[in-house]
């Protein structure tokens, strides 16, 4: 009783950090961009700003349908579920709430159809297209994960990720192993591609003819687009702290307790703001690749991915 | 050296292997494909350096640096000199579009495992696990010969496909002899400096590399 009362606290606190820090990571990107072009830019706090505008607006809605209401929060319990159920702040799990790799990645296709519906349900020829672009990037994402995740679980005989991040504590070599380095590598242009980051999807514009994610949240307003926009920032945090958390798993709690817990969300910040950092400056010399040739960034991630699980048989 | 790093040592170095194959198919520059090919060179005589230390084999040690000097400097040299002689020629234009490439590279390399499953049961040592690199080096090799028009690429595979056979031969065999080492790594080498001349008479007589332009017969 008391292992599942202080897990519960553990997952309780990731959640809270994570939500209050997913805002401050878009907006320490946009930010870091704004420094290295020269901008002074909106400042770090700004999409706070932009969140507590969008809530105290009426949302104006379609008379008829009710999944303008119902998408947003689905991706938003996706995105929430996904923080609880990744080790960011520690590998502490939830007995009963599974954190395989495998169930996360399904959880989180939950949410890219969630968000695929809400753009075609507005009915408006950009929702469709956006929507229709938004599935086909997912459906070639999606190979490129389970590829990746099973090469990252081959070293630890387990695709549950606390066990892979207690692994790769206990055994830093496997980290820099050339199986775990492509592996990553392969994530991470697997997550650029999955919340819409350059070269896949520009978060920065809304050009009819290139926006992805934008085009299907163009009909929704106050506090949808507040739900839409939060799940997309809590799920942009979540993957892009555990990839940080593949390549530096140190100052993950590995208990519950509070010292430990302290020392993971500190680190844990750490590299949120670090990833964002770099992810903001590197935009600023990444081009957006043309819609037709993103099925080829993604066929190399993964022949990366694929490449992973066949050198991992090498070192064993 | 101790057993794991040995078996770390030369998975990294299969790793670099086949991932600069890989990262060959994958873009079109060509200077890029060019220091690619310099990578593996220098991925494959770290490969031969430390099986030669932990045979304790001195004459391994001298095809380690001879493979350093032909395979890491000499033949990109000469591959680079041609293609500054044919500027202009910076891009390939493939047969088969990078994706397909890709996924067919993926393919060659299960193909290559499955291939080579009873040479890796053959003991237990770490090199023989790796012989599958070496023979998807050489499948991939021959994809580039294949889908690639310039006769730079082509040239760039070739080399590729060389250094696969030589990856199997010194992992299954332990290095063939020096004579035949430098026998094979001397035509390799008159064999891409002749491509190369070629291509540079090419350009002058067709003004392009496509070695497509070269299928009929013509009189002059």
């Amino acid at each position: 009783m008391i292992a599942w009362l202080s897990a519960v606290a553990a997952v309780t606190v990731q959640l809270v950090v994570m939500v209050a820090a997913a805002p401050l990571v878009v907006g320490l990107a946009r930010q870091s961009r704004a420094w290295v072009e020269g901008r002074a830019g909106a400042g770090v706090l700004q999409p706070w700003r932009d969140l507590r505008k969008l809530l105290l607006k009426e949302p104006v809605q379609a008379e008829g349908t009710r999944l303008q209401v119902a998408a947003p929060v689905v991706l938003l319990a996706t995105s929430l579920m996904v923080c609880a159920q990744v080790p960011l702040v520690g590998t502490v799990s939830l007995p009963g709430l599974p954190g395989d790799l495998f169930v996360v990645v399904s959880v989180l296709l939950v949410g890219t159809v969630a968000l695929a519906v809400l753009g075609l349900d507005s009915g408006t020829a950009f929702g469709g297209m956006g929507s229709s672009r938004h599935m086909t990037i997912a459906a070639l994402v999606e190979p490129t994960v389970l590829v990746a995740v099973f090469a990252v679980s081959i070293p630890a005989g387990s695709s549950a990720l606390s066990q892979i991040m207690n692994e790769r504590l206990a055994a830093p070599s496997t980290i820099a192993s050339p199986a775990s380095l492509m592996a990553v590598v392969a994530l991470g242009i697997a997550v650029l591609a999955e919340t819409g980051r350059l070269p896949v999807d520009n978060p920065a514009t809304h050009l009819e003819l290139t926006m992805v994610h934008e085009a299907m949240v163009l009909e929704s307003s106050g506090r949808d687009l507040a739900w839409v926009e939060l799940g997309s920032w809590l799920r942009l945090a979540a993957l892009v702290g555990l990839v940080g958390n593949l390549l530096v798993p140190w100052g993950q709690a590995t208990t519950a307790s509070p010292g430990a817990l302290l020392v993971g969300i500190l680190t844990l910040l750490a590299k949120l703001a670090l990833s964002a950092v770099v992810l903001g400056a590197a935009e600023v010399f990444l081009a957006k690749v043309r819609l037709f040739r993103v099925p080829e960034l993604l066929a190399g991630s993964f022949a990366l991915a694929f490449l992973a699980v066949t050198t991992s048989y090498l070192v064993t | 050296m101790p057993a794991t790093t040995y078996a770390q040592l030369v998975g990294t170095a299969a790793g670099v292997l086949l991932l600069s194959a890989v990262l060959v198919v994958w873009r079109r520059s060509l200077i890029a494909a060019v220091r690619l090919l310099a990578l593996q060179g220098v991925a494959l005589a770290v490969l031969v350096a430390v099986m030669a230390l932990h045979a304790g084999e001195g004459a391994l040690l001298l095809v380690a640096v001879l493979v350093l000097v032909l395979k890491a400097v000499v033949l990109p040299g000469a591959v680079r000199r041609a293609m500054q002689l044919a500027a202009g020629e910076r891009e390939e234009a493939p047969l088969l579009n990078p994706t397909a490439a890709l996924l067919a590279c993926v393919a060659l390399a299960g193909l290559a495992y499955v291939v080579s499953a009873p040479l890796v049961e053959i003991g237990d040592d770490p090199a023989l696990r790796v012989v599958p690199v070496g023979v998807s080096l050489v499948l991939i090799g021959l994809l580039t010969i294949a889908s690639r028009r310039r006769a730079m690429s082509q040239l760039i595979g070739f080399v590729m496909m060389d250094n696969g056979i030589a990856t199997v031969a010194l992992l299954t065999a332990g290095g063939v002899p020096l004579v035949v080492e430098l026998g094979v790594s001397l035509d390799v080498l008159l064999v891409v400096l002749i491509l190369a001349v070629l291509t540079t008479r090419m350009r002058s007589v067709f003004g392009d590399t496509d070695l497509d332009e070269l299928r009929e017969l013509r009189e002059e």
